[in-house]
C-alpha cells in the first residue's frame, strides 16, 4: 500500500495540446541541482514572474544557504531577506506590454506538472507572426517570449501536415546558444527541480517524518492488537 | 476519589451516562470488518473539527486574500502544512468511511425496522455532511473551487419559476464573490459542524435505543439470560473500545500514508487545477467535483433530453436529488423478512453487487468528459445513462425482488467463531 503511493505519479495532467512532455527526474535531495535552479529562478523568472506566497530567507535555509548568501547572490528584487518573493516587474506595466499579467509560479508545478514545466522551457520556437517572434508547442501563442534563447539559440518547429492538421513533429536548431542540448536540459532539469520545491516545500520533510509516523503507528498496532486478544479470549 | 465521583453523580448523570452508553451498552460480540466505520467516522469527524480550528486560525475567507493565506499556512505558519493536509485528505477518508459505512447497512439490513429512525438520521448526517465538504471546498480559492461552486450553483436556476433569484440569493451576488465566500466560509466552520455534531449525538442516542445490529441481522435483545443481559451482547466498554483501537491504529497508518506520500493522490484529493487561484475569465477544460460527488455528477449529467417540456438541466437536477431521497426510503422499499445478505437470496445479493459497481463506474465517470470515450465502445454519457438506469432500479424494483427473494431461515442465535 505504502509502496504504491510512493510510487504513484504526484501529478500527471496532460499538456493539452497533444504535445508528447517528456520525463524530468526529480530529486530533491540534490541540493546542487535546486540551488542552481534557484539562481536561473531569481535570475530570470522573477523579473517578470512572482513566486509571491515564498520568502527568500525561506527558500535559502531549505536550500542550504545563509541569510548572508541569500542576501548577496539572490536578493536583486526585495530589500530584506524576509520578504516575500515578488516580481520586478510592476503588474500592471507587465499587462501592458505583454497583454496578460505574468502567473505567480509559486505553485504553477502543482498545477502543471514537472513534466509540462520541463518540456515548456524547451519547447520555445521562433514564429514570426507571434508578436514576440517566439512560440511554444506546449503553450500555442504563449505571450511569453523565449527569455533563455541565448543558452539555448533559436530552434525552429517543423509541423507535417496530417488530415488537414498541422502536427508537431520535431525541433531544428537554427543557431547554437552558448549552451549545448545536454547542457541546457540539465539547467531546465534543475530549474524545474526547483520549482517543484517551490511549489511544495514540505515536500523535503513529509516523507521523512510519514515513515517515522507509520513505524510508531505499527507499533502501536502490535500492541493494540495484543491488548484485544488479551481481553477477548473469554469471549465464545 | 469515591466522594468526588458521588458528588458529580448527585449532581450529573455521569455514572449512569458512562454505563448505559459505554460500560453496560451491550454490542453483539460478532462484529466484523464492517463494524469499524462507526467508530471510525466519529474519529473522522473529531479530525476534521480540530484541525479546522487551526486551519481558521490562519485562513482569510476574502477573495483577494482566501488562495494566499492557504498558501501561507502551507509555508509560514508552524506545522500548518500537515494541518492542511489532515483536513484535505481527512475530507476524502471521511467519505470513504461514510460510504463503507453506509456500504454496511445494505449489506447486513440496519436499515430495517426497528432501525427505521437510525438510518434516518444517518441519511440526514450523509446529506449534510456532502454540504460542509461542498462549502469547505470554496475556501481555498482555487479556479476549480471558484467553477465547481458556479456549476453547483447555476443548478438552482433550474427551479421553476423562482430558479434564477433563487440561485442569486444563495450566492449573494450574481456570480460566485466575496458575498458567497464569506457565506460559505460561515456555514463551513460554524453553522453544519454544529449540526454535523448536534445530529452525531442524535444518531448515537438512537442507536443506544434501538441496539446494535450485527452480521446476522439477529435482535439480541430477544435473547436474554436471568440477568437480563443479552445472551449474544458484550459490554461495548472495555471489549469495543480495544477492538476499535485497532481498528483505529489500521484506519491511521492508510491516513498517513496517504497524507505524507500523496496528499493530492493523482488528483483525487486535491485536483491540480485548484493550484491555479480563482479566475472568472479562465473556465478549468473538465469541470468536476471531487470524487465522492462524482457519482451523483454522473447522474446530473447523464440526464441530455428536453422532454415533456421540462428541459434536461431539471431533470438532472431532479434525478440527482431523488438519487439522493430514495436512500430515505430503503426501510420501506425492502419488504424481505429477513435483515442480513447472509440469509438473502440472489435477487437482493445481486442487485447490491450490482449497485456497488455501478456506484463505483458512475462515480469514475463523473470525473470524465461525458463525450470521451474512458471505458469499452460508448462515450461516457451513454454509460452513465445506463447507470443512471441502473442505479434507480435498485431503488425503485427493490419491492418486488426482496418479495420474491428466497430467503434462507435466521438462527436464533449469532454465529461466532
Amino acid at each position: 500500500m505504502l509502496f504504491l503511493l510512493a510510487v504513484m505519479p504526484t501529478a500527471a495532467p496532460a499538456s493539452g495540446t497533444g504535445v508528447k512532455l517528456d520525463p524530468v527526474d526529480i530529486d530533491l535531495h540534490d541540493k546542487t541541482s535546486l540551488q542552481n535552479g534557484a539562481r536561473i529562478f531569481v535570475n530570470y523568472c522573477l523579473s517578470c514572474h512572482s513566486a509571491s506566497y515564498m520568502r527568500y530567507n525561506r527558500m535559502g535555509h531549505d536550500l542550504g544557504l545563509s541569510d548572508e548568501l541569500v542576501q548577496e547572490n539572490l536578493l536583486f528584487a526585495a530589500d530584506k531577506v524576509g520578504d516575500l518573493m515578488k516580481a520586478v516587474m510592476p503588474r500592471d506595466d507587465a499587462k501592458k506590454w505583454f497583454g496578460v499579467a505574468p502567473p505567480d509560479l509559486t505553485v504553477i508545478s502543482r498545477a502543471r506538472g514537472p513534466e509540462w514545466i520541463y518540456t515548456y522551457l524547451r519547447s520555445f520556437y521562433r514564429d514570426d507572426k507571434s508578436p514576440s517572434g517566439w512560440n511554444n508547442t506546449v503553450f500555442p501563442n504563449v505571450a511569453m517570449p523565449h527569455v533563455l534563447y541565448e543558452w539555448q539559440g533559436h530552434q525552429r518547429a517543423v509541423f507535417k501536415t496530417e488530415h488537414g492538421v498541422a502536427k508537431f513533429e520535431k525541433f531544428e536548431l537554427q543557431r547554437p546558444g552558448t549552451m549545448g542540448e545536454k547542457q541546457y536540459n540539465d539547467a531546465m532539469r534543475d530549474l524545474t527541480n526547483f520549482m517543484v520545491y517551490l511549489g511544495e516545500p514540505a515536500r523535503l520533510v513529509r516523507y521523512r517524518l510519514g515513515i517515522l509516523v507509520l513505524i510508531f503507528l505499527a507499533v502501536f498496532l502490535v500492541f493494540a492488537y495484543l491488548l484485544k486478544r488479551e481481553y477477548w479470549k473469554d469471549i465464545h | 476519589m469515591q466522594k468526588l465521583l458521588a458528588w458529580f453523580d448527585d449532581r450529573f448523570p455521569l455514572t449512569k451516562v458512562w454505563k448505559e452508553h459505554l460500560a453496560e451498552y451491550y454490542a453483539p460480540k460478532n462484529f466484523n470488518f464492517w463494524y469499524y466505520f462507526g467508530s471510525l467516522a466519529l474519529l473522522a469527524l473529531v479530525i476534521q473539527i480540530l484541525t479546522g480550528i487551526f486551519l481558521t486560525m490562519h485562513y482569510k475567507p476574502d477573495t483577494g486574500l482566501a488562495f494566499a493565506s492557504v498558501e501561507y499556512i502551507m509555508r509560514d505558519v508552524d506545522w500548518g502544512w500537515l494541518i492542511r493536509y489532515m483536513h484535505s485528505t481527512g475530507a476524502s477518508m471521511f467519505f470513504i468511511v461514510i460510504y463503507l459505512h453506509m456500504f454496511r447497512a445494505l449489506l447486513y439490513g440496519s436499515f430495517k425496522g426497528p432501525r427505521e429512525l437510525l438510518w434516518i438520521i444517518g441519511m440526514v448526517l450523509y446529506v449534510a455532511l456532502m454540504a460542509e465538504a461542498f462549502m469547505g471546498y470554496l475556501l481555498p480559492w482555487g479556479n476549480m473551487s471558484y467553477w465547481g461552486a458556479q456549476v453547483i450553483i447555476s443548478l438552482f436556476d433550474a427551479v421553476p419559476l423562482i430558479g434564477p433569484p433563487l440561485a442569486e440569493w444563495v450566492r449573494g451576488d450574481f456570480v460566485i464573490s466575496d458575498a458567497t465566500l464569506n457565506r460559505f466560509f460561515a456555514f463551513h466552520v460554524v453553522a453544519i459542524p454544529l449540526v454535523l455534531v448536534g445530529l452525531v449525538f442524535v444518531h448515537i442516542v438512537a442507536l443506544h435505543k434501538v441496539g446494535s445490529n450485527n452480521p446476522d441481522g439477529v435482535e439480541i435483545k430477544k435473547k436474554k439470560g436471568p440477568d437480563g443481559i443479552p445472551l449474544d451482547g458484550i459490554p461495548f466498554h472495555p471489549y469495543y473500545t480495544v477492538k476499535d483501537t485497532v481498528g483505529v491504529a489500521v484506519f491511521l497508518m492508510v491516513f498517513s500514508a496517504a497524507m505524507f506520500f500523496a496528499p493530492e493522490m493523482g488528483g483525487w484529493f486535491l485536483e491540480h487545477d485548484n493550484f491555479v487561484p480563482a479566475n472568472i475569465l479562465q473556465t478549468p477544460p473538465d469541470i468536476k467535483p471531487l470524487w465522492y460527488f462524482t457519482p451523483y455528477y454522473s447522474i446530473l449529467r447523464a440526464n441530455t433530453v428536453n422532454f415533456l417540456w421540462i428541459p434536461a438541466k431539471l431533470w438532472g437536477v431532479t434525478f440527482m436529488g431523488l438519487a439522493i431521497v430514495l436512500f430515505f426510503f430503503l426501510p420501506w422499499l425492502d419488504r424481505s423478512p429477513v435483515k442480513s445478505i447472509r440469509y438473502r437470496g440472489w435477487m437482493y445479493k445481486t442487485a447490491l453487487a450490482i449497485f456497488a459497481v455501478n456506484f463505483v463506474i458512475l462515480g469514475y465517470l463523473g470525473t470524465k468528459s461525458p463525450q470521451d470515450v474512458s471505458l469499452l465502445l460508448f462515450k461516457n454519457v451513454y454509460w452513465a445513462q445506463i447507470g443512471t438506469i441502473l442505479y434507480f432500479a435498485f431503488f425503485l424494483l427493490m419491492p418486488l425482488y426482496t418479495w420474491l427473494d428466497k430467503t434462507k431461515p435466521v438462527p436464533d442465535r449469532v454465529t461466532f467463531k
